[in-house]
């Protein structure tokens, strides 16, 4: 069980403060998930960025020889012990050079979106990446209270599911284990018991298949079974579905501004206007998008 | 037909009941509905033993080397925590599954030797109150009755998330138990079967289980122990999530667990034994560093003081008792032969409280049958048997050479079966060998 | 009397109002910055008015008793859950589980109300002006449910003796819960709990839903509806 964030800016004059809106709000939804917690940034790069996370014993030295002469025109710029890769190589090219490390884990890629994760408080997980300080058009965030599957950071919220595209669940499916098996034999890889992951795998599937989001997540209403309201950051914006049974929380905020989604609304009160904002939730089995 | 039948043999997989609950449900087209917990056997504390005293262990004497066996209660957050003079409650059992002299009796056996009974679906009548020296109130997803007063006249809030006998399930009360008194308290029409939610109305999920402690504790000044209790299902994980809703008390009800009233099926086939379950609990709550900071109390199946020394020594707090204290009220006594036939059964095999026909009075709203439990003798009853469970308790405590039964440990165990070893992480008796823990 | 939650504590704030000193004569509350609190003004006990100026969290006005509580703003899930007296009204919108296992009093919402809108209800009285959410007065045991605006799916599913009264398009009916008679006797009754809370709609318009009383004893012809 969880907490989840987004919030889109639709007035680029925020773009600064985005990381600070966010850390408000993931702040406020620590005490619903304590175990760890993670947020996706996106800020649009004319390159591609690769979010990489690094194991121990390993750091950015080494990564920058083993990615030596892979990717051209390279940047790396280091968060505590995220790296984000920054390279005019496409995926098709830099993403097998980036899986053959074993030393690193790849956290999500894309020409905006950054991912950062983490086991721990996430006030704590926050303040270590510095959250308060990015900037960018529109975020998503997680805060983790882990049910039945280990605290670890493959454990942990958001999931990438694709090019600029990552995945936060609050909630808990019933057929994960199976639906996980049949995702193996289509070729995806997991790392974790997690059922969020296996969401976030089936999500990727479907899209990879060439199919859209919206019809990705409406037939998900089908295929997965179990409580739960995604969030499903895309490069343009984001989505959100509630299943058609919706016991697990969400509300929305919007002003001319911007639009905030949360588990509470706690999470939003300190949001600019917030109290001038439209609030309403969103309704079960209805896939929601702004930016798309 | 005796000789014919000596050399029949029979099947194991249609055994006789099978055959006759097949036949039944093709002539009534409804699943079988009824009381008590699982009947089937299933690895439990008998499979253990203690190793007791030897050359290297001593014991302490009888009577005069004190075995202390009180527990504190709901320290975590609560400003009043509970000590209980013995590690053993009563369960939660509502009234209008039992009747009220059964309640009153419950009440009066349990304070007599310092120790809780626990309200159950459908709220707190003032004689429970009045004879329980502490009483636990639950907070259930039909929210019979509930009311702030009666919170607020608790020793304790129980949250029921779910119980042995059918993790996953509603309360369930047929019309024939639904008299004026009970309709009334559950704000029920007279006489109809009781549907029951199976999920609370106003949250699901422990983060949001977390808000609602938080309101309880808001509207009783945070004075309460907050219990949350649930159904041995994913003991391990659910102990952990109860933790981090912000629970004093966990209450883990194995699948031996009785009920008043439900699909037997739900009762056979769901949920996990006692035993493995509590080894996952303690396990979940050493490694958030919680034991003995977050209490444990366990139910399903307890019966001695055996089950109870070895509930402890795994790890338990103390455990709490429902089949077995309706039991020492008299249910299934040998007694009232001809009201047992006239249910179809016998004493030693009756599981017919849905039926509201209690031979015995327990399990009853009928005035006539009620009469057939005496609260005051009956409360004796209840009280000599949670007085003889404690003397069993520091009887085993001792002989392991501890001088308070929270000492008991699970190396002062050995299992007599390799289920048991495995289930319990104990090694088989007169072995070094753990199943699983090479 | 005033309040701001930006700078009391939530728990300060509760216990004093559910323990005021009925000797003074301070009957009327205000309570500044809410900021999404969760339990604000639970299980308060006493004939005091408290006005909260911003949005509330969860459980807002839990178990009142005998308070009248505003909200001019939004409130979370289970807003006057298991409320046994008195007046809670929302001037936006509601959660869900709004008036859950109410027992008693009035809850008013002048915005819509979520799902679950009185789930479980039993004997409270709930006006939306709004619409409501999908699975609104499931197990509904007894009460009034008065809604001015729409409802979503399955509404009084698995009802007892719950009333509904909806004046706009419900869109579908839950399991035993059926269109039911708008007569005279039904009509001044909608009437009466209109007139005392100053709502100007024709109790005429409306249509009642209610329980079939097909579930109240099993029969396996019913199966389907489990």
């Amino acid at each position: 069980m969880c907490g989840i964030v987004g919030i889109y800016l639709k007035n680029k004059k925020y773009n600064k403060q985005l990381g600070k809106l966010l850390t408000g709000m993931m702040n406020n939804m620590a005490s619903r998930g304590p175990d760890s917690a993670g947020f996706a940034v996106y800020n649009k790069s004319s390159k591609f960025k690769y979010t990489v996370c690094l194991k121990e014993n390993y750091d950015l030295k080494d990564l920058k020889k083993d990615l030596k002469n892979k990717l051209s025109n390279t940047k790396y710029k280091l968060i505590a012990d995220h790296v984000v890769v920054e390279s005019s190589s496409k995926p098709e090219k830099a993403l097998p050079h980036i899986k053959k490390i074993k030393e690193i884990d790849l956290v999500g890629y894309g020409k905006s979106i950054e991912i950062f994760k983490q086991v721990g408080n996430p006030k704590d997980v926050v303040k270590k990446f510095s959250l308060d300080k990015f900037s960018g058009s529109h975020a998503i965030g997680h805060t983790r209270m882990a049910t039945e599957s280990a605290i670890t950071t493959d454990g942990s919220h958001p999931y990438s599911t694709g090019e600029d595209e990552c995945l936060v669940h609050n909630g808990s499916l019933s057929n994960h284990n199976n639906l996980r098996r049949t995702l193996i034999k289509n070729g995806i890889e997991f790392k974790s018991q997690n059922d969020t992951e296996v969401a976030a795998g089936y999500i990727s599937n479907s899209l990879k298949n060439k199919t859209s989001l919206k019809e990705t997540l409406t037939n998900g209403l089908k295929d997965l079974d179990g409580f739960y309201t995604f969030i499903t950051g895309t490069q343009k914006g984001f989505a959100v579905l509630r299943d058609e049974i919706a016991c697990k929380p969400a509300v929305i905020a919007e002003t001319k501004d911007y639009v905030a989604i949360a588990s509470e609304f706690q999470a939003m009160a300190h949001l600019p206007d917030v109290n001038k904002a439209e609030i309403y939730e969103p309704k079960p089995g209805v896939v929601y998008s702004w930016g798309s | 037909m005796s000789e014919i039948k000596k050399n029949l043999k029979g099947f194991s997989t249609f055994p006789h009941d099978t055959i006759a609950e097949i036949q039944r449900s093709a002539r009534e087209g409804i699943y079988q509905i009824r009381g008590l917990g699982a009947k089937r056997k299933v690895p439990n504390f008998d499979d253990l033993v203690f190793l007791g005293a030897s050359a290297s262990r001593y014991p302490l004497e009888g009577y005069r080397e004190k075995c202390n066996t009180s527990v504190v209660i709901g320290d975590r957050f609560a400003k009043k925590p509970i000590t209980l003079d013995i590690p053993i409650t009563i369960a939660g059992m509502s009234f209008g599954a039992l009747g009220a002299n059964a309640k009153d009796a419950l009440g009066r056996g349990a304070s007599a030797m310092g120790t809780s009974t626990t309200t159950g679906d459908g709220g707190m009548t003032p004689e429970e109150r009045k004879s329980s020296k502490y009483l636990v109130y639950q907070l259930l997803p039909s929210r019979y009755g509930m009311n702030p007063d009666d919170l607020r006249k608790a020793d304790a809030i129980e949250v029921v998330v779910g119980q042995g006998a059918k993790p996953g399930g509603g309360g369930m009360l047929l019309g024939q138990k639904i008299n004026e008194r009970v309709a009334k308290m559950r704000n029920l029409p007279e006489g109809i079967d009781q549907r029951s939610a199976c999920r609370h109305p106003d949250w699901t999920g422990p983060d949001d289980l977390e808000i609602k402690i938080q309101e309880l504790r808001e509207i009783t000044n945070w004075e309460k122990p907050i219990y949350v209790k649930v159904g041995a299902a994913r003991a391990y994980y659910d102990t952990a999530l109860a933790v981090k809703a912000g629970a004093d008390v966990v209450v883990l009800d194995g699948m031996q667990g009785g009920t008043a009233a439900t699909q037997d099926v739900f009762i056979e086939h769901v949920g996990i034994p006692t035993l493995g379950a509590l080894r996952e609990a303690v396990d979940s709550l050493k490694e958030l560093n919680m034991h003995r900071k977050v209490q444990l109390i366990v139910s399903g199946g307890i019966r001695s003081g055996a089950d109870v020394a070895k509930a402890i020594a795994m790890g338990a707090d103390a455990v709490s008792i429902g089949s077995a204290a309706m039991i020492a009220l008299n249910c299934n006594a040998d007694m009232y032969p001809e009201d047992y036939e006239k249910l179809g059964t016998a004493a030693g095999y009756c599981h017919h409280c849905h039926t509201g026909r209690c031979p015995v009075g327990v399990a009853t709203q009928d005035p006539e049958l009620e009469k057939r439990l005496e609260p005051d003798l009956a409360g004796k009853r209840v009280k000599n048997y949670l007085a003889t469970l404690t003397l069993e308790l520091q009887t085993l405590a001792r002989a392991n050479g501890k001088s308070d039964v929270r000492n008991l440990e699970p190396e002062d165990l050995a299992a007599l079966t390799v289920e048991a070893a495995a289930m319990a992480r104990v090694p088989l008796a007169g072995t070094s060998w753990i199943p699983g823990h090479e | 009397m005033n309040f701001d939650l930006s700078k009391k504590t939530l728990s300060d704030v509760n216990a004093f109002l559910q323990k005021i000193d009925l000797k003074s004569n301070q009957r009327d509350f205000v309570i500044k910055n809410p900021l999404g609190n969760h339990a604000l003004c639970a299980g308060l006990q006493d004939e005091i008015k408290v006005t909260i100026q911003g949005h509330v969290g969860y459980y807002c006005a839990g178990m009142n008793k005998n308070a009248h509580i505003i909200v001019e703003g939004n409130v979370g899930t289970g807003v006057a859950e298991n409320m046994m007296s008195g007046i809670v009204h929302v001037k936006g919108n509601a959660s869900q589980s709004a008036g859950a296992t109410g027992h008693g009093g009035t809850l008013i919402i002048d915005g819509d109300a979520s799902s679950r809108c009185g789930i479980s209800m039993k004997g409270i009285d709930i006006i939306v002006k709004g619409s409501v959410g999908h699975m609104s007065a499931f197990m509904a045991q007894s009460g009034n449910l008065i809604i001015l605006g729409d409802a979503d799916e399955y509404l009084g599913d698995s009802i007892y003796e719950a009333k509904i009264y909806c004046l706009g398009k419900v869109q579908s009916l839950g399991a035993d819960c059926i269109e039911k008679e708008m007569n005279e006797k039904e009509i001044n009754h909608l009437s009466s709990i209109l007139k005392a809370q100053n709502i100007k709609a024709d109790p005429k318009k409306f249509k009642r839903y209610g329980s079939a009383r097909s579930l109240y004893n099993f029969k396996i012809d019913n199966v389907s509806n489990y």
